[in-house]
Parts: C-alpha cells; sequence; structure tokens
C-alpha cells in the first residue's frame, strides 16, 4: 500500500546539547480560533497541530465554511490567534510580516498601479537598501516568470483576472518570503486558465523552493501540486482529519500524473474522506 | 489623426460632435445623420421652444402689466390720463415701461450693453493707469501707498471676482475637508466621535455661516484697515460647500478594499506609505465625487453670500440692479442669471474632466 496516512513528525536533531526541530519552517501548535457571537463562543479551530517542513508544498482541502480560510489568515497574521501558537523557523509570529507571502484568493491588486509598480511595492518593502535598478530588476525577473514580459507598464486594472492573478503570483514570490500562502488562489478563474497558472506556480516554485501552504476547493489541483495533502474535518471546531503523502517526482506533468496507478488512489481517499 | 479628435472631444464632454467629425469623413453617412438628428438637432430645437416659450410668456405679462397701468391712470386721472399713458406706454417712452419680465430680445441687448459697458470701464481704467504711472513710481520710492483706481467694476469684473472668490473658498474646502475626512476616515473612534459635529452643522443654511464667519472675522481683523468682505465670503462658501467632499472622503478612506487593505498589511507598509500609496489613490473617485458636488455649491452659496455680505461680484451685481431699478435693470438680473448658469455648468464640465484624467477606472 503506497498510501501513508500518518502524520510526518519533523525530524529532531540534536546538535551540542541543544534540541532543533530544524528542518520544520512553519508549526502550529494547539491553535485555536473563537469567535464571539450573541449566542456564546462559536469554536471555529480547535486542537489543530500541523508541522511543515522546509520546502515543503502543502495543500489544505476540506468543505467550505470549515475553517481553512481562517487558519490561513492567522498564519499571515491578518486574523489573531485565540489560542495555541504558530511559529516560523521557531519563532512565535506577531502580526502579519513579508516573511509569508500571500496570494488571494482574488488579485487584489492596486489597480490605479502599472503591473511592475505594483510588485514593486513590497520588494521597495523589504529591499530597502538595494538600489532602484537593482529592485525593478527583481520585479522584472517575477513578472517575467510568470509569462507577463510585455506588460510591464500596463494599468493593473487593464489586465484579465488571469494575468491580474499571474502579477499576484510574481509580487508574492518577489518579496521571497520564508513561507508562500495561498487561499484559493485559482478559485476565480475558468479552468483552461486555472491548468495555465498552476503550470506558472509550479514552475516558478520548483526553482525557489519555498514553503507553500495552498487551501484549494479541487482534488485533482490538491494532488498535482501537494507533497502532502492535508484533510481538514468539517467545522465546528475543526482540526486536522487526515494527512495523504503524494508520492509522485517532481518535476510533474500533468498527464504522467494521471497516467500513474496511484492516482486513482490517491484521488478515492481525497474524495472518500469528502464525503464522509 | 481624427481617431485622436474624436477622443479628445469625448474626454471633454463634448461627445454630441462626434458624429460631425464621422460625416465629415463619409462614415456611415445613415447612421451619423440620425446621430445629428438625435445630438445636435433635437436640443437646438428644443433651446428655440424655450426661447419661444419665453417670449411668449413675456409678451403676455407685459400686456397685463400696461392694462393694469391704464386701468389705474383711467381710475386715478380719468379717460385723458388713460389715454396719456397708453401712448406713453406704446411711445417706449422709459418713464411709463411696465416693469415685468423682460423679453429674450431686450435680455440680448442688455447683454451687449453690459459688453459695451465693460469696453468703456476697461479703457478708462487703462488711462487712469497710464496716468497715474509715473506718480505711482514717486509713491512707491517714497514708501507710500500706490494710487488705485476706484471706480465702478464692470460685468466681466463682477464676474472675474466672484470666479476668484469661489475657488479661494474651493481651496479652503479642500485643505479643510480631505485631510480631516482622511483622518477621520482612518479611525472608527474618531469618526463615532466626531460624527455628531457633522452631522449637525452640514445642514446649517449659507447665511447662518456668513454670520458666523462675520463675527469671527470682525473682532480678528479690528485692526486691519483692509477690506474683509472677501476675506468673509469666501470663508463663508468654503465653510458651506466642504460638507459633500469631507463626507464623501470619510467614506471612501473607510471603504478601502479590504484585500487590498491586507495586501498593505502583508507588505508591512509603514503608515504614510499606506495613506499616500494604498488609501488615497483607492479613493480618489469618491473624493472627486465630493468635490464637484462641492464646487457647485459654492458656485451656488456664492450668489446669496455676496448678495448679503456686500462684496463685490455677481450676486451683489444681481441685488444692485435689482435696487437700481432701471429700465433695463430686469434684464440685466436675467443676463446675469445665464452667466452664473453657464459658468457654474462649465466648472462642473473642468471637475468631470480631471476626474476622469487622475481616477484609475477610466470607462
Amino acid at each position: 500500500m503506497a498510501l501513508k496516512t500518518q502524520h510526518k513528525r519533523p525530524d529532531i536533531i540534536i546538535e551540542n546539547g541543544i534540541q532543533y526541530t530544524s528542518k520544520v519552517m512553519l508549526d502550529l501548535n494547539d491553535l485555536k480560533k473563537v469567535y464571539p457571537t450573541p449566542n456564546g463562543d462559536y469554536v471555529v479551530l480547535e486542537n489543530l497541530n500541523l508541522q511543515i517542513m522546509k520546502e515543503e508544498f502543502v495543500t489544505i482541502i476540506g468543505h467550505s465554511g470549515c475553517g481553512k480560510t481562517t487558519m490561513l489568515s492567522m498564519i499571515a497574521g491578518l486574523n489573531p490567534i485565540s489560542g495555541g501558537s504558530i511559529s516560523v523557523l521557531s519563532n512565535p509570529i506577531k502580526g502579519p510580516g513579508p516573511d509569508r507571502g500571500v496570494i488571494f484568493q482574488s488579485p487584489s491588486l492596486m489597480p490605479w498601479l502599472t503591473t511592475l509598480e505594483n510588485v514593486m511595492l513590497g520588494v521597495r518593502q523589504v529591499f530597502p537598501h538595494a538600489k532602484k535598478k537593482e529592485r525593478e530588476d527583481i520585479c522584472k525577473y517575477y513578472l517575467s516568470k510568470v509569462g507577463l514580459d510585455g506588460s510591464f507598464h500596463k494599468k493593473a486594472s487593464e489586465l484579465s483576472q488571469g494575468m491580474q492573478q499571474r502579477v499576484g503570483i510574481a509580487r508574492a514570490f518577489a518579496i521571497k518570503p520564508k513561507v508562500l500562502l495561498l487561499d484559493e488562489p485559482f478559485g476565480m478563474l475558468d479552468s483552461l486558465t486555472r491548468g495555465e497558472l498552476q503550470d506558472v506556480l509550479i514552475e516558478i516554485w520548483n526553482k525557489e523552493k519555498i514553503t507553500a501552504v495552498m487551501i484549494t476547493h479541487d482534488v485533482d489541483e490538491a494532488i498535482f501540486l501537494a507533497d502532502r495533502v492535508v484533510m481538514m474535518t468539517s467545522g465546528p471546531s475543526a482540526k486536522i482529519g487526515d494527512i495523504l503523502d503524494i508520492d509522485f517526482q517532481r518535476p510533474r506533468s500533468r498527464k504522467s500524473i494521471i497516467e500513474h496507478d496511484d492516482y486513482y488512489k490517491y484521488r478515492k481517499h481525497l474524495i472518500d474522506f469528502l464525503e464522509h | 489623426m481624427s481617431d485622436k479628435l474624436i477622443k479628445i472631444v469625448r474626454f471633454i464632454g463634448l461627445g454630441f460632435l462626434e458624429p460631425v467629425i464621422r460625416l465629415s469623413r463619409g462614415e456611415e453617412t445613415k447612421k451619423n445623420l440620425t446621430e445629428i438628428l438625435k445630438k445636435i438637432v433635437a436640443p437646438l430645437a428644443s433651446i428655440l421652444l424655450f426661447i419661444l416659450l419665453w417670449q411668449g410668456g413675456a409678451t403676455a405679462l407685459y400686456n397685463t402689466e400696461a392694462e393694469y397701468r391704464i386701468e389705474k391712470a383711467f381710475n386715478e386721472q380719468g379717460q385723458e390720463g388713460a389715454d396719456k399713458m397708453a401712448a406713453c406706454i406704446a411711445s417706449g417712452d422709459v418713464s411709463c415701461q411696465p416693469n415685468t419680465l423682460p423679453s429674450p430680445s431686450q435680455v440680448k441687448a442688455s447683454f451687449y450693453s453690459l459688453l459695451e459697458d465693460h469696453k468703456i470701464i476697461s479703457a478708462d481704467k487703462k488711462a487712469f493707469k497710464e496716468k497715474t504711472a509715473t506718480l505711482n513710481k514717486q509713491r512707491k520710492a517714497a514708501g507710500e501707498k500706490p494710487i488705485t483706481y476706484t471706480g465702478r467694476p464692470s460685468f466681466v469684473d463682477q464676474i472675474i471676482t466672484s470666479i476668484k472668490t469661489v475657488f479661494a473658498g474651493f481651496l479652503l474646502a479642500i485643505f479643510i475637508a480631505v485631510p480631516i475626512g482622511v483622518v477621520i476616515g482612518l479611525s472608527d473612534t474618531l469618526r463615532s466621535s466626531i460624527n455628531w459635529l457633522i452631522q449637525i452643522f452640514k445642514p446649517v443654511s449659507p447665511v447662518v455661516w456668513l454670520l458666523l464667519v462675520f463675527m469671527i472675522v470682525k473682532t480678528l481683523t479690528k485692526d486691519s484697515e483692509s477690506d474683509t468682505s472677501f476675506i468673509i465670503s469666501f470663508i463663508s462658501v468654503g465653510l458651506c460647500s466642504m460638507w459633500a467632499t469631507l463626507v464623501n472622503t470619510v467614506m471612501g478612506v473607510s471603504t478601502v478594499d479590504k484585500d487590498i487593505l491586507n495586501v498593505a498589511k502583508v507588505l508591512k507598509l509603514g503608515p504614510i506609505q499606506k495613506v499616500f500609496k494604498v488609501i488615497l489613490p483607492s479613493s480618489l473617485p469618491l473624493i472627486f465625487t465630493g468635490l464637484r458636488i462641492t464646487l457647485s455649491v459654492a458656485w451656488m452659496v456664492l450668489i446669496a453670500i455676496e448678495l448679503l455680505a456686500q462684496s463685490p461680484g455677481l450676486g451683489s451685481f444681481v441685488w444692485e440692479e435689482f435696487q437700481n431699478g432701471a429700465n433695463d435693470s430686469n434684464s440685466k438680473i436675467i443676463v446675469a442669471m445665464f452667466v452664473i448658469g453657464i459658468i457654474g455648468f462649465l466648472l462642473d464640465r473642468i471637475m468631470l474632466t480631471i476626474q476622469k484624467f487622475v481616477s484609475f477606472n477610466k470607462d
């Protein structure tokens, strides 16, 4: 049986008597989120434990409203934590920061800026001492990586939804985050554009190997992109229900994955979980 | 080339000229002819209809007034007096003209006479300037105040004064309303604590603002000899008209797209960068809508305020003509009315064009 369902524990390294969990990039420990309502507290997440390794691509799948987005925005620091902790490289997070790049569901570009200026906005924050030319080169590099060579000086409002999300991807990678958080970034796109953008994303990611956490509703997308697929139980008090390791070799091609024997096992596993 | 021309014409709000340009190039004759009919001929016809109605109304009022005068003369002086009055009215003598709504041709005549008057006065001014040039130089050298022209201002001078006042008031409104609006919009606490003030002062009438400003400015400028009427009227105009901008700025700033704000948070933009790079540009369309309302309100209240504050300008021109009661006063008032309307319309068009220019959603 190729399917492994146990949680992958961090490799613990002991060096000079100090214990490191060095391969863990992102550590969610007993995470809890409570929203107060007039009828008492509503517990969205409870006892949520998840370790994500360096250079790992994790997709999170679960029913609508189970708290996936809440979890992701807590990792991003946009939503306060009610209990437990989130740490990046063993440092607990305090609010949002450029070490965690976010690609939102809607591209959220500043429509009055050009594509280049949109990407520059973050790069200027992260590399304040670099020369303007250097910063521009970084931005142009990522924009050309996402296939926007000719559109540096187009206003963001003139671009199609798919193009805008490409800029969103470039913006997130250009600030060189430690962790990349993706909140259903392709959810609003048609399936053709979605496939194109998955390829763009995975191609950049293969080069940069940034730890990535991505929420998706699409089972095929989850399998195609991920090293591990994390399944969340339905709320309230959602937690990690199951974790599925995807053992396809990288770089992957859609065609070879679909033809692979394990693909349908993985798919069945995920769908069984979701329909449970 | 003409495509560019069409773009420009559309941009400055003269889109109705588009079919004429297209027709002159021989494009789609039939479609463009109907467009011309719709966009140019029909409005012209409505203007013609308006003038005809006006002419008819003015004649009817003139006749009523004339009959009333003759009847009054008959009651007071008998048949002889009535005949005399009728003859006097028919002769067009100034002394016995019925005082009522002037006809379009009278208004047109008054318009030309006002322009003529302006020419005379500006020639007079020029002559005065030349005459006093050397004397003023000497006085300046001696540290004395130069002699200035103190004659009556012409109609065009009044228009220019009014436009200056409205711009001073408008700038004041921008400088007060936009920064305060941004600050209030950014903070929920401030918004709820200052809201009562905005809600109470917003509906206050221009007249009351004028009196309030008068109370304050009078005390503050007690020692100065300069004319305070300009200061009073422009401050009142600013205070009356700034509310639309204030409310719209608060609204624009407090409703910036949440996703965009999240981006700013994730990128850790500083407060200044956040305001200038994210919040202001994204609320610019709403701020500009406010500014347009502010400018049109400013122009509207300006006339009333000038009328009350005795400060020079179109408002006092209208009031003086009304008090004057000369034969052509009524038609001069109507001329002023049209000038006020047309300038107000042009101001709005200018604002609209600027708004299109700076706004990010150009459609």
